[in-house]
């Protein structure tokens, strides 16, 4: 346990050290989260546009 | 040519325009002293940064009028299809917008300069670094002026561009007055401001005609 | 003209879609990796304590922070000269990616400077530098975001890169410049001590973590904003029609 003390403890900079470890994972996890939910919308929005014009040409035929 | 004196003369028939960018160059400067105290001494420290600091702002306000209301109203087109090279066009434009910004702010700047007490050897040097400098403000701010000429509410737009590429005069232009202030020697930053404005002559243009060109299509 | 236009974004999709969890995946792994090394196996600095984890963080990202304004500029390039159809969607993409590492490159550059310098910021000649390249990547962005005409933002974007990418070494000299001016005694040189080896192979493959996490990122948002072009062009011909 006091090795795990000493690992979070940082050598006195755990105000320090973890932050900037902690900001760059939260920011790296929100970009891709963002990019991520954004690629599936529009490729949701893409084939419903699709399916739409399909339907319409075969309802034209 | 033509479009030199055009522009000119529609300036001074509108007059407010140029009146306005004093205007708002000189309360800039007052809000200074207002916000940093009285002190001779302070002011006197700040003064070359204070000045450059407030004809960067009042430049960059008056950008929005370099190519707006000639676009709005279709004249900017007219002048593109009469033939001549819109790069000379835009660059006609700029000298007229230096002529009715840049230097009325170059000649209030010293009056300014003894109101916030700076030192009389920097003078020289301010009178100097504003005739090179300005012109740079009107190249640089000419592209971001015609990039954001088919944005609507483009002020805002305009200054987050322009800025960030306003810095290296505003540095070169302080640091030569502070060196001439101090008695030291102010030629190498004058000669980089000169150089940057030399640059900039021929790139600016270019780049806002190309910027125009598109917002025409 | 839209057969011939889409026929090269349609193979890039698919072979986007085809790289894209390979990417991810390294990526992912890579950072554990990293992580594990920088926080775990390195020794503390004999001068900077701990603190010297924060480097395997900071100083990657800094990197990618300029790696990606010069992608950002060499698309834009692409875009206006050989008019690729990708190399906009290219650059827009990469935008936020690099605003994001130039954001954390300032953030941690704070955290480790706080202890170091004794102070969150200090206005010295790299950090002032970094912090008008985030500057011109709001600008851009805003650039982008305010143009409805997705052509015309496209062209006014990739202008505005090369003029600021024309820029970026200027405004990096001017800094240095007015830096030297104004040093202060009391500063330390972030650079200060030379790299040991066994820390350069963790500083290394944090750097290719960033690097892969980068492409994984730049496919997804390329095929996002192809995506979003593709339905744009659908919309406008839907209400045509």
């Amino acid at each position: 346990m006091e090795g795990m003390g000493q690992f979070f403890a940082m050598g006195g900079y755990a105000g320090y050290v973890w932050p900037a470890f902690a900001i760059v994972l939260v920011v790296m996890a929100a970009l891709w989260f963002i990019s991520d939910r954004g690629w599936r919308k529009s490729e949701q929005t893409l084939a419903a546009l699709r399916k739409n014009r399909r339907q319409r040409e075969s309802d034209a035929e | 040519m033509a479009v030199i004196t055009r522009d000119l003369h529609l300036a001074v028939r509108q007059g407010g325009a140029t009146f306005l960018a004093l205007v708002f160059f000189l309360l800039t400067v007052t809000l200074f002293p207002l916000g940093i105290g009285p002190e001779p001494a302070i002011l006197a420290r700040v003064a070359p940064g204070v000045l450059w600091v407030a004809a960067l702002l009042a430049a960059m306000l008056s950008l929005d009028r370099l190519f707006q209301a000639d676009f709005e109203d279709g004249s900017l087109e007219q002048l593109t299809l009469s033939g001549l090279p819109l790069g000379g066009i835009v660059l006609a434009k700029i000298i007229a917008h230096w002529l009715t910004t840049g230097l009325p702010l170059l000649l209030a700047a010293p009056i300014l300069a003894v109101l916030l007490n700076m030192n009389t050897e920097g003078f020289a040097a301010l009178l100097l670094t504003m005739l090179i400098g300005t012109p740079a403000l009107s190249l640089i701010g000419a592209i971001g002026a015609a990039l954001t000429l088919t944005v609507r509410r483009g002020g805002v737009l305009l200054s987050l561009l322009v800025l960030p590429l306003y810095i290296p005069v505003l540095i070169f232009g302080v640091s030569a007055i502070d060196a001439a202030v101090h008695g030291l020697n102010a030629k190498p930053h004058v000669l980089l401001l000169a150089a940057l404005t030399l640059a900039a002559i021929p790139l600016c243009p270019w780049a806002a005609a190309a910027a125009v060109k598109l917002s025409l299509e | 003209m839209s057969l011939h236009y889409f026929a090269n974004p349609t193979r890039f999709t698919r072979l986007a879609g085809r790289i894209q969890p390979w990417a991810g995946g390294l990526a992912a792994l890579l950072l554990a990796v990293g992580f594990y090394l920088a926080l775990i196996v390195v020794p503390a600095d004999y001068q900077q304590g701990d603190t010297v984890r924060i480097m395997f963080v900071h100083v990657p990202s800094a990197w990618m922070a300029m790696f990606c304004y010069i992608f950002l500029a060499v698309a834009s390039a692409v875009a206006l000269i050989w008019k690729h159809p990708l190399a906009d969607l290219a650059a827009k993409a990469s935008a936020p990616i690099g605003a994001g590492f130039t954001f954390l490159a300032l953030v941690t550059g704070s955290l480790w400077g706080k202890p170091m310098w004794g102070a969150w910021w200090v206005w010295d000649a790299r950090l002032t530098s970094v912090l008008i390249l985030f500057f011109l990547y709001l600008g851009y962005m805003a650039l982008w975001q305010s143009i409805e005409d997705g052509q015309k933002a496209a062209k006014a974007a990739a202008v505005l890169a090369l003029v600021g990418a024309i820029n970026v070494p200027i405004i990096k000299f001017s800094v240095d410049w007015w830096n030297t001016l104004h040093q202060p005694a009391s500063v330390l040189r972030m650079d200060g001590p030379a790299i040991h080896p066994s820390m350069l192979w963790p500083l290394l493959i944090m750097a290719l973590a960033f690097k892969v996490y980068f492409v994984a990122l730049l496919l997804a948002r390329m095929r996002m904003e192809l995506n979003l072009r593709r339905i744009r062009a659908l919309r406008l011909a839907e209400r045509s029609s």
